[in-house]
């Protein structure tokens, strides 16, 4: 997806665009590091039956009055490396499934959120009148409840699940989206290019898709991940108030959740889960900023 | 005095104000959560219950730690031979609280027990419908059908009238929605027309004069110096309300709380290693159970219900959800619980055996779901969790369960409508008598759709026995018939009965006298503090 | 200035009657109804479960009900709960000033403390401090807030006992509530010790909602002043030999303010989903938790009435945000 986004980005220089955003995260050392996380998760994801000693929802019942300490601490068994969970299984295999899931959840809201949202933006920007005035409204809306408690009632009714979460999750984000393709919309529509491809007989459709839409790529693609990261953070939110994924499915803010009240008894358990959503979540966080510096000539030095 | 970040400052600041509210002895219970209103006629739950319990007395009730019976606002009563008409007989000279604009002129009287379930029981009643007019227990407990009448006989003494002869009816007055309240404060309430606040300031003749009130923060109560048990020995007592069980169990360890219910029964042993802490345990009056819907095949078939119950390893669960806290249920009446056959034999953990009992019942490849309930209920700290590993254990005999779950009041409608093949739940008991958990759960009336027998299972002979019990007196011939209905149970096995719960009290080793009560209550009536 | 307040009044109504119209459907929309869920175990029959329907009104046609809320809500009476029958308006009002005083503490926290270590390390961009402090608001704009406020608690207040575990005043103290701000009670009340008190019982909550925005107004006053620091004016400031600390201070920051008052503004809302976290894990009692219980109850009239009165006040401040950025910024106003 970035391979082709990038490259139509009209940006006439000599070195080619890809090239260039390349060039400047390379020399951004935390967007780099980011990265590298992210290509490590993606890999750990793809791998992680071959990773993960066992299966995620496999139970040993050896340590299932007391979960198993990790192995740097008296009384582990050294086949589990990072410990056992509350129903005694492997805590590093969960983790590395996790991993699948975070990703997942990552993609799959900004997918959703990212496609409604342009949707959105591009009726509103291109139609103006009515139609602007009723979306932007309606975004208004979704954007004056806190985006938590709509997630919770939008699950609430979904039913509890993880794809619902996801659908709810997803739902909050599309006015960021709606809004930042409308104002893209509004700066290049008056442009020459738009006016020149008009004259020469593009159609609506056409317009929005093929002309206006690569050139206010860059906002997008920088909040798309930045929402890759809050949408981890709040999918693990809606877990932890007991709304999110379901048994025995290994999604790092449902472990949280479940283990929360190991909090003093198996600190590990709670640990371990928390610093995989926070190094996740920095991971993007880091790239998303790298990325913003790398496509927004403004802030370049 | 804890010390703190500011404490030094605070201890500084005490030092000026001296003996201020410090001589009051104050004793602090960190509940899960706030009440709907303080008036358990109307309530449903537990929270609520226990809210309302330090304000009132019923006629009579249950002694301390026990589900046996004792005189309370009423001293005595006589039952008529054939089992129709119960005569109390009420205690003199006890006191309705006084609190703000509220003085009580007169004693309790027979006036007060009237008003009270009239309240309850006649829909012309002034009262009926306030505060939503819902008395869910009342009718649950099948009163309004079972009463013909309530007289009173003289200003002490009051007569009820029943229907049919009903053994369990006595144990039923003691149950938290017949608490008595004060006609005089519901009277002058009605009048200052805001007759709800009867139910959200409570006027009652308990040990504890209510006091005040804020939402999700605590509830503060004095101690009743007219009490007609004798004053208690704390002079305040605080509910501190905090949902969330590993804040309650911090809070205790740092000396925030004196009492806390529901641990988490991981933590219970490092709570009993701390040396400032007690652990008390009672036996809990519940049950928690796996049905299996009979009316879906291949559950309808005996062998196939058996083989389920050999298949899952009850030790297992036993040390895992419920940390030890619990006993293995092989009956669905908890032990403590009088006429309980412990000559049954449960079944055997033993998979080999499940698997050949499958293949005797030509069932192979058996999908099935499994439904966990989504909350924690005091028979089951973590459904699953439970699930999980139930999972775990059909996989071993080839049996393939999908784990689902729904908000909590749609899960038991579902299962109530039979809509489950394999679903967990359970059940605590109101009264302490056996027909409270096998008449309800597992009678053929209770196994229509939307009935709470959720095996859906109706078998002639069990249910005859029950209803011959139920309408015996005598406890000795109800036990026989009991220990037959549990052997049709047993080998019928429409449930894989699970555990019953052990209830764990954490507390402050400077707490005293506080009893755990079978039903579930938290009553601090005659606890102490130490300085 | 007028018209402009006028336009931004004028898109307010419409989103106003929307976010009524849409807590009225999304709440119906979630299975269960209020009877239900508080049975239990034990269940209720069919007609029995009609009739207290019947009572709460819940049986009449939807767009009955909705009118009559609308009505209701014109005069100000958001009505009645169907869990305590209590009066949401009161429910609400006894709980919000837990949460205000919270956010209030939490924003006041993140702008001592984000502002000038947005400055600072815009000011000596690329040193180390300028690293560290990026580094750190981006790890605590990433954390998962629940868990860091578990992790707080354990350390400071299990392990060093140096802080209250939860809650807003300990259980010895008794403070008549007055304007249910507890530091104002806490004052006007003869209880010693109590203002102290619940200053403590204030820090690791205000620390755990605080971390969000903290991050967040470091990094964008951090950009909002590099930006500035990169426009002619304060080139033309430095070349005329103006002290640094005169060109930070009064030129510099006084325009990068804008975008970061803006920031605090939208943070608002934000706060309030930070809350529902912040409350659950330190048993607060405020606005958020009793939402999410609302949502578990199937209470409508609370739901409805408590997201109404938050999505109002979302929308009034950042309609104040608007306001205050035309005045700080008069290139907007003009604009319009």
């Amino acid at each position: 997806m970035t391979d082709t986004t990038l490259s139509a980005t009209p940006v006439t220089q000599t070195i080619s665009p890809t090239k260039e955003v390349w060039l400047s995260l390379k020399a951004n050392k935390g967007a780099l590091g980011g990265l590298i996380v992210i290509v490590a998760l993606v890999l750990a994801a793809v791998f992680a039956d071959f990773i993960a000693p066992y299966h995620y929802a496999e139970v040993f019942k050896e340590c299932v009055a007391q979960p198993c300490p990790p192995i740097w601490q008296e009384g582990a068994d050294p086949r589990f490396v990072l410990g056992t969970d509350a129903v005694g299984r492997d805590l590093w295999s969960r983790l590395v499934h996790g991993a699948r899931y975070s990703l997942f959840i990552g993609t799959i809201v900004v997918t959703i959120s990212l496609a409604a949202g342009i949707l959105f933006g591009l009726l509103s920007g291109f139609f103006r009148g009515t139609v602007d005035i009723i979306i932007m409204r309606l975004m208004d809306i979704i954007l004056s409840i806190p985006s938590l408690l709509l997630a919770l009632a939008i699950v609430a009714i979904l039913g509890s699940g993880l794809l619902n979460a996801m659908i709810a999750v997803a739902i909050t984000y599309i006015p960021h989206y709606a809004r930042l393709a409308r104002a893209a919309v509004l700066t290049e529509l008056p442009k020459d290019y738009v006016t020149a491809s008009r004259v020469a007989g593009a159609g609506t459709l056409r317009l929005m898709l093929s002309v206006v839409l690569p050139n206010c790529l860059a906002p997008l693609i920088v909040q798309a991940t930045l929402s890759f990261s809050t949408a981890i953070l709040d999918a693990a939110a809606l877990g932890f108030l007991g709304y999110g994924a379901q048994a025995p499915t290994p999604e790092w803010g449902t472990m949280l959740a479940d283990a929360r009240n190991l909090i003093r008894s198996a600190p590990w358990v709670v640990t371990f889960p928390g610093i995989a959503i926070l190094v996740t979540v920095l991971a993007f966080n880091l790239l998303g900023d790298g990325l913003r510096d790398a496509l927004d000539p403004k802030l370049k030095r | 005095m804890k010390r703190r970040l500011l404490g030094a400052v605070a201890a500084a600041a005490l030092a000026f104000g001296l003996a201020n509210a410090a001589s009051a002895k104050t004793l602090v219970y960190c509940s899960e959560g706030s009440p709907e209103n303080f008036n358990p006629q109307i309530n449903t739950t537990g929270t609520s219950f226990d809210t309302a319990y330090p304000v009132f007395n019923r006629l009579v009730e249950f002694k301390p730690g026990t589900t046996e019976i004792m005189p309370s606002l009423a001293e005595s009563w006589d039952v008529s031979d054939d089992g129709i008409t119960y005569t109390f007989h009420l205690r003199k000279g006890v006191k309705f609280h006084a609190r703000g604009s509220f003085t009580p002129s007169r004693d309790f009287n027979a006036d007060d027990v009237i008003a009270t379930f009239n309240r309850m029981w006649k829909a012309d009643d002034p009262y009926s419908k306030v505060s939503g007019g819902a008395y869910d227990y009342f009718n649950d407990m099948g009163m309004p059908d079972l009463i013909k009448s309530i007289d009173k006989v003289d200003e002490n003494t009051v007569r009820f009238t029943l229907t049919k002869p009903e053994a369990p009816f006595i144990a039923n007055l003691g149950m938290d929605f017949a608490a008595i309240h004060s006609k005089e404060y519901m009277d002058a309430m009605m009048k200052a027309g805001t007759p709800e606040k009867v139910d959200q300031e409570p006027i009652g003749t308990g040990p504890f004069i209510w006091a005040n009130y804020k939402k999700d923060d605590r509830i503060i109560y004095n101690a009743n110096v007219n009490y007609f048990r004798g004053k208690q020995p704390i002079d305040r007592l605080v509910f501190s309300i905090t949902p969330d069980q590993a804040t309650r169990e911090a809070r205790l360890e740092a000396g925030e709380c004196d009492v806390i219910p529901y641990p988490n029964p991981a933590d219970i042993a490092k709570l009993k290693a701390n040396p400032n802490l007690q652990v008390l345990e009672q036996e809990g009056l519940n049950v928690g159970y796996l049905a299996m819907n009979v009316k879906k095949p291949p559950f309808d078939n005996v062998k196939v219900r058996q083989a389920i119950n050999m298949a899952i390893d009850k030790q297992a669960i036993l040390a895992a959800v419920y940390q030890g806290a619990g006993k293995a249920a092989k009956n669905p009446i908890p032990p403590t619980i009088w006429s309980y056959d412990d000559s049954i034999q449960p079944y055997p953990y033993d998979p080999e055996k499940a698997k050949a009992l499958l293949a005797e019942a030509g069932v192979s490849n058996l999908q099935t779901d499994l439904w966990y309930m989504p909350v924690q209920r005091p028979y089951n700290p973590d459904a699953k969790k439970m699930a999980e590993l139930m999972q775990a254990d059909l996989a071993k005999i080839g049996v393939t369960a999908e784990l689902k779950t729904f908000e909590w009041g749609e899960y038991r409608k579902r299962l109530q409508a039979g809509e489950h093949q394999m679903g967990m739940l359970g059940w605590t008991g109101d009264n302490g008598d056996p027909d409270n958990f096998m008449g309800v759960l597992l009678s053929c009336g209770s196994a229509r759709e939307g009935g709470q027998n959720v095996a859906k299972w109706c078998n002639e002979d069990f249910t005859k026995l029950i209803d011959e019990a139920k309408a015996t007196s005598d406890v000795e011939k109800r036990t026989a018939l009991y220990k037959q209905a549990q052997e049709i149970f047993h080998d019928q096995a429409p449930w894989v009965p699970i555990a019953h719960s052990l209830v764990s009290m954490p507390m402050s080793k400077k707490v005293m006298g506080y009893k755990v009560h079978p039903l579930g209550t938290h009553i601090f009536e005659g606890v102490d503090i130490e300085e | 200035m007028l018209r402009f307040i006028v336009t931004r009044l004028g898109m307010v109504i419409p989103t106003f009657l929307g976010i009524i119209f849409l807590t009225f459907i999304l709440i119906r929309l979630v299975p269960g109804d209020p009877v239900e869920v508080r049975v239990g175990e034990r269940g209720i029959s069919p007609e029995r479960h009609a009739e207290l329907i019947h009572q709460m009104g819940l049986d009449r046609p939807l767009y009955v009900q909705f009118f009559d809320y609308v009505g209701g809500v014109l005069k100000g009476d958001l009505g009645v709960s169907v869990i305590t029958q209590r009066p949401v308006m009161t429910e609400f009002l006894t709980l919000f000033p837990a949460t205000v005083e919270l956010a209030f503490f939490a924003m006041l926290f993140a702008t001592l403390v984000g502002l000038p270590a947005g400055v600072l390390a815009a000011v000596r961009r690329g040193s180390v401090y300028d690293h560290a402090v990026m580094g750190t608001s981006l790890t605590g704009y990433s954390m998962p807030i629940f868990w860091w406020g578990l992790l707080l608690i354990l350390f400071f207040s299990v392990k060093l006992g140096w802080t209250p575990v939860a809650k807003r005043l300990s259980d010895d103290y008794f403070v008549d509530e007055v304007t249910g701000f507890m530091l104002i009670d806490t004052l006007l009340s003869d209880e010693k010790g109590s203002f102290l008190d619940a200053l403590e019982h204030l820090i690791l909550p205000t620390i755990v909602l605080g971390t969000v925005p903290l991050a967040v107004i470091a990094r964008m006053t951090r950009s909002a002043m590099l930006e500035v620091l990169g426009e002619d004016y304060i080139r033309t400031a430095r070349a005329k030999g103006l002290s640094a600390y005169r060109i930070v201070a009064v030129h510099a920051l006084r325009n990068a303010l804008v975008p970061v008052v803006t920031v605090i503004g939208l943070q608002v809302g934000t706060l309030m989903g930070g809350a529902i976290l912040t409350e659950s894990v330190f048993s607060w009692p405020g606005i958020g938790k009793w939402l999410v219980e609302s949502i578990g109850r199937r209470d409508y009239p609370a739901l409805q009435g408590g997201v109404l009165v938050i999505a109002t006040l979302v929308m009034a401040i950042n309609l104040a945000v608007d306001l205050l950025y035309g005045v700080l910024n008069p290139r907007i106003r003009h604009k319009r």
